[in-house]
Formats: C-alpha cells, structure tokens, sequence
C-alpha cells in the first residue's frame, strides 16, 4: 500500500466517470460540426475570443505543469511565482499584440507554415519534423506522468491508467478534431481550478491564513528568503541561484518569448479564432488567468512545505513532486476529493490533446500535404488527420513506456526540445521585423541557433562545463541561442538573394494588409494587454 | 436542418453548464451529510458544501449567459456544395 494513496469513495468515482463520459460527448458532437479539414485542424476558424483564451491557458496547464510549478513553489518559494508574472503575461501580451497580425492576417495554418512562406522549404521541413517528433515524445511523457499518479493515488496499474488515457484522447480528437480539444480545455479548465481551489482554502484554513502560512514558511530552512521574488536577485544568493539579469532576460525574454509566441501547440488556439480581434486577444484573454494561477499551484506548495512533514526528501512519497497529491490525501473529504482528482486527470489530458492536436495539424499540412500528397481532395486530409492522431497517440504509448525505463529522461526530453524554441523565436523576430533577411538565413539561424544551445545542453550534462543548477544551464542555453540565430541572419543574408516584396506581403512588418486590418482592432488588444502587464507588476509589489 | 440544430446545441457553455449544475448538485448533497470526521479533515470548513454551492452557481451562470446570449444562427451552408466532405 502506497503512502500516497488516497482514500477514494464511491462518490469521487462517480465524478470522475461523468467527467470522462462529458469529455467522450463532446467529442461525438464536435464530430457532426466537422465538414472540412478547416473545422478539423482549425475548428473552421470560428471561436469567440473568450473560448480560445481559456483553451490556450488550458493547453499550457498541463499536470506536468501543476504539479510542478507546486514543487518549485515547496523548494524555491515566492520566486516560483517568476514563471508566471515576468515569463509568461510580457510574452503573452506580445503574442497578441505584436505577432498575432502576422500570423492570423497572413492565414497560415501552422507555425511552420508561416516558416515555409516566409523563409523556404528546408526551413519549414527542420521545424515541422522537429516539432511532430516533439510533440508525440511529450504526449508520451504526459501520459506516463498521468499513469504514475493514477498508479499512486488510486492504486491502478501503469497499464490500465496508461491505455485509458490514450483511448480517452485519442477518441475525442479523432472524432472531434480540435474542437473537441478546445471545448475539452475550456470544461478542464474549470475543473482543475474548482479541484485546486479546496487545497488552496483549507490549506490556509490550516495555517491560519497567508500570514500565519508565511510566518511558518520563515522556520523552514527556506526561510525569509523564499518570501522574496527580487530582493536577493542581485546576486545568485537566492533560493533559485539567479540573478535579476538572467530572470528578466533569460527566463522573461528568450525561454518565455521562445515558448510562447513560436510553440505551434499554443499559437494553434488563436488560429482557431473567429477573426482577427479575437484572434489578437487569444492570449491576452490567457494572460488574466495566468496572474492567479499561483494561488492555486504556488501557495499549496508553501502550503505542503510548512504542513507536510518531511517533505522535500530526495527520493520516495515524499518528494517535492508530490506536494498536491500529499495535500489533497491530508486535506479533501470525499466530494472535492473526487473533483481534485478529476481535476489532475483533466490537466493531464489537457496537457496530451493539445500536443496531439498540435502533432496531427503539422503533419498532415507540413508533412502530408507539401511533401508526400498533394492535391487530394480535402476529405482526404481530414482522413489524414485522423490516422496521424491514432499513430501519434500509439507511437506516445510507446515512448510512455521508454520514459517508464529511465528515471530521468522526462527532463531531459523536456530540456531538449526547448532548445528549439529560443533560436526559433531568433528566427522569427528577426525574419518579421528585417524585411531583407534572406530564406537561407532563416534556414542557417534556425539551425545553428539550435546546434549552440545543443552543444552547451551536452556539454553541461557531460560536466564540461559547470553551472550553479539546470535553471541556470537553460537560460545560458537559450541565449546563447538566440544571439547565435541573430548574428548568422546578419552574416548570411548579404551574400544570399533576398525574397521579393511581393512574396512578404502581409509576412513581415510594415508589408501587405496586416497593418490595415491592424488599425481597425487596435484599441482593445493593445489596452487589454496593458492591463494584464500592469496588473502582473503590482501583484509584484506585495512580495518584492 | 437536423444538423444545424445539433451546432445550436454543442454549446460550449452548455457543456459547461450541465457538468458544473450535475457536480454541484452531488456536491452540495455530500456536504449536507458529512460527518465529523470528514469535517475534522476539512480543518472544520464544511468544503463540500462551499464547493457545492459554487459549482452549482456556476453551472447555473453558463446556463443563464447562453439563454441570454444564444449562438448566433450558422451561415446558411449545405454539406452538399462541398464536395468530398465526410457524412
């Protein structure tokens, strides 16, 4: 008997059985809304903003992510809270305002897409191979991560936990394309906030309220320092080992701008939208969420870290890892148990649909339809779509089990292909705002960026070079990238022949109708993402 | 014909809706008969009942908000004029 495992009744099976039962019904009404490989890839481009904004969080609140933003939160403190504030709503907020004309205004259907237009074939087939090899290895991750914790808090075998979250997936995306994955991660997202929230309130209860929760946190040995965000950044004598330099512009510009505004699994959700305002408030409608998000997923962790004794052992039930599980097994009656429980299996989900809907886009546009068939009519590519979710999601099944047989390759997996994300990012931003950037240095960025940020990750991981903790690793790594991708544009573009402005119109800044579409939406993205900037700098205030 | 009122269904709010008054209901029914000891792990909150509540709220909010604000009519677009689309 696990120590982890959770007393579970009749009751908290039932909700979780209406939830997957809701979750199977969406996806067979999504299938009679499907007529054309546009509702199947792009939910024919017909989602109010309000519905993408939440999918688009919901597509990044994956349980990896729960479970692991309360970890740092149980082992690094208020300085978690760095994840959120500075590197996601800048990042957001300039998706939506910034990149969104380009993207939604030029109607491509995939990021590499907008590669392929803007720069040349080469480029689009390095990212389009390289991200439907990510985003399955990752849907593999997720669901060896979801089988762990079923394993953990109810007792059910890898097997059993690891084909039913494959079959619940795969049925809905196969029937329902991505509109069954954004309505699915819009109902997710607020059963993982309602199954949250109850840690969050009876926690504090336990407590006695943030301020007896931080006066406890100040007897820890992570002491007054884990109640800080900027004090101690002046140096790398902080609970997170980095300086105020390497957050703003490590974690806050190049990881951060890198995932948020090039990682096609979340751009996707604003593609959907039904036009190009609600497409630009997509992520900015994400942002507002994002901001409190901590108090479900930050404060438990402080929570689990003053509560939970023993926490923070090396390896066992009682690793950081485990700060939720081990408070919703303390803290939840039956009922909101059953709701948690749902909720962390929603988040897990939600976490694979968006990767797999993701995968079946890109490979059946990227792959499929520009280099292997082309010209076959469109029923034939929502056939496509649909093979390619079942061989994804059983190639994932595969590599869930690879993940089972090393303790740590889920990191390292992670950490890989986040290497693409900063040179990319370099591509794009320069590609975007230097109309004379030729197609193969696009090519040579992408590539180079991303054989730098690899050389540092293998040198760092064979102990070549040392750094105070992998945080650190990744923000040299993804600015190494991203210096090397913007200095081989401006080395290769001149001796290469430069695109005609015909073939950029509306694909870099100040070209094509972009902007002209661009004036008419102006005032709301660009207020409501000041908000969200403003609003992420005074939550800062409290906990400077 | 058959299939457009299907689209005026397949609301997402009404997905929504129905989950949260369904997970309400149960909820708030588990808060009313909790007993002490599910109240002394709870650190006295009766939780089951707040949640409850809350979800069922919810549930009633989505509900209301699409009968206020129903989904517009689909554009007028027969399955026929496309050729090769499945069904």
């Amino acid at each position: 008997m696990s120590g982890l495992r959770l007393d579970v009744g009749f009751v908290d099976y039932l909700i979780l059985a209406i939830y997957f039962v809701t979750v199977l019904g969406v996806g067979f009404a999504a299938r009679r809304a499907i007529k054309s490989s546009a509702d199947f890839f792009l939910s024919g481009r017909s989602m109010p903003a309000w519905v993408t904004g939440l999918a688009f969080i919901s597509a990044n609140l994956g349980a990896l992510e729960i479970v692991g933003m309360a970890a740092n939160g149980a082992q690094y403190g208020l300085m978690t809270l760095h994840y959120y504030w500075i590197g996601a709503i800048p990042a957001m907020v300039f998706l939506g305002i910034v990149m969104m004309p380009f993207y939604y205004g030029s109607k491509v259907r995939s990021v590499p897409e907008f590669l392929r237009l803007r720069f040349n074939r080469p480029t689009h087939l390095f990212n389009a191979v390289s991200f439907a090899v990510a985003q399955v290895l990752i849907a593999g991750v997720n669901l060896y991560a979801l089988a762990l914790i079923l394993q953990a808090l109810l007792g059910w075998q890898l097997w059993t936990s690891i084909v039913v979250g494959a079959v619940i997936v795969l049925s809905y995306i196969v029937l329902g394309g991505l509109s069954a994955a954004i309505y699915n991660e819009v109902l997710q997202f607020f059963v993982i906030v309602a199954g949250l929230l109850p840690i969050t309130i009876i926690g504090l209860v336990k407590v006695g309220g943030i301020d007896g929760l931080f006066e406890k946190v100040r007897q820890t040995p992570l002491g007054e320092a884990g109640l800080h965000t900027w004090a101690d950044t002046g140096g790398t004598d902080n609970p997170l080992g980095a300086s105020w330099i390497g957050i703003v512009f490590g974690l806050g510009f190049v990881l951060s701008f890198g995932y948020w505004t090039t990682n096609f699994a979340e751009v996707q959700r604003a593609l959907s939208a039904k036009d190009m305002s609600a497409a630009r408030r997509t992520p900015i409608i994400g942002a507002f969420p994002k901001l409190l998000i901590p108090a479900v997923t930050v404060i438990p962790g402080l929570i689990a870290l003053v509560t939970v004794q023993g926490l923070g052992a090396p390896d066992g039930d009682m690793t950081y890892n485990n700060a939720i599980p081990l408070l919703m097994r303390d803290l939840l009656p039956n009922g909101v148990l059953g709701v948690a429980v749902t909720g962390l299996v929603a988040s897990f989900m939600a976490g694979m649909a968006a990767n797999v809907s993701g995968f079946n886009t890109v490979f059946t546009y990227d792959i499929w339809q520009t280099y292997i068939r082309k010209d076959r009519d469109d029923a034939y590519y929502v056939r496509v779509g649909r093979i390619a979710t079942v061989a994804g999601i059983i190639v994932g099944i595969g590599t869930a089990f690879i993940a089972a047989g090393f303790d740590n390759i889920m990191n390292y997996i992670q950490a890989l292909f986040s290497l693409f994300n900063a040179p990319l990012f370099a591509t794009f931003i320069v590609g975007m705002f230097w109309k004379r950037m030729s197609a193969w240095a696009g090519f040579w960025s992408l590539f180079l960026g991303f054989l730098a940020a690899f050389t540092l990750y293998i040198l760092h991981l064979t102990e070549v070079l040392k750094f105070n903790s992998d945080l650190e690793q990744s923000f040299w790594g993804a600015g190494l990238a991203f210096v090397t991708a913007v200095v081989v544009a401006a080395i290769i573009t001149p001796f290469t022949p430069r695109k005609t402005d015909e073939e950029l119109r509306g694909l870099v800044y100040g070209s094509g109708d972009a902007l002209v579409a661009d004036r008419v939406w102006w005032r709301n993205p660009v207020l409501l993402g000041v908000i969200a900037v403003v609003l992420a700098f005074l939550l800062y205030i409290p906990v400077w | 014909m058959a299939q457009r009122k299907l689209a005026r269904l397949f609301d997402v709010r009404r997905v929504i809706g129905g989950l949260f008054v369904v997970y309400g209901v149960i909820v708030t029914l588990i808060g009313f008969f909790d007993d002490s000891a599910e109240l002394e792990k709870a650190q006295g909150v009766r939780i089951n009942l707040w949640m409850g509540l809350g979800m069922l709220a919810l549930g009633l909010l989505m509900l209301l908000w699409l009968r206020l604000n129903p989904p517009p009519e689909p554009p007028e677009e027969d399955a026929e004029v496309r050729p090769g689309a499945p069904e």
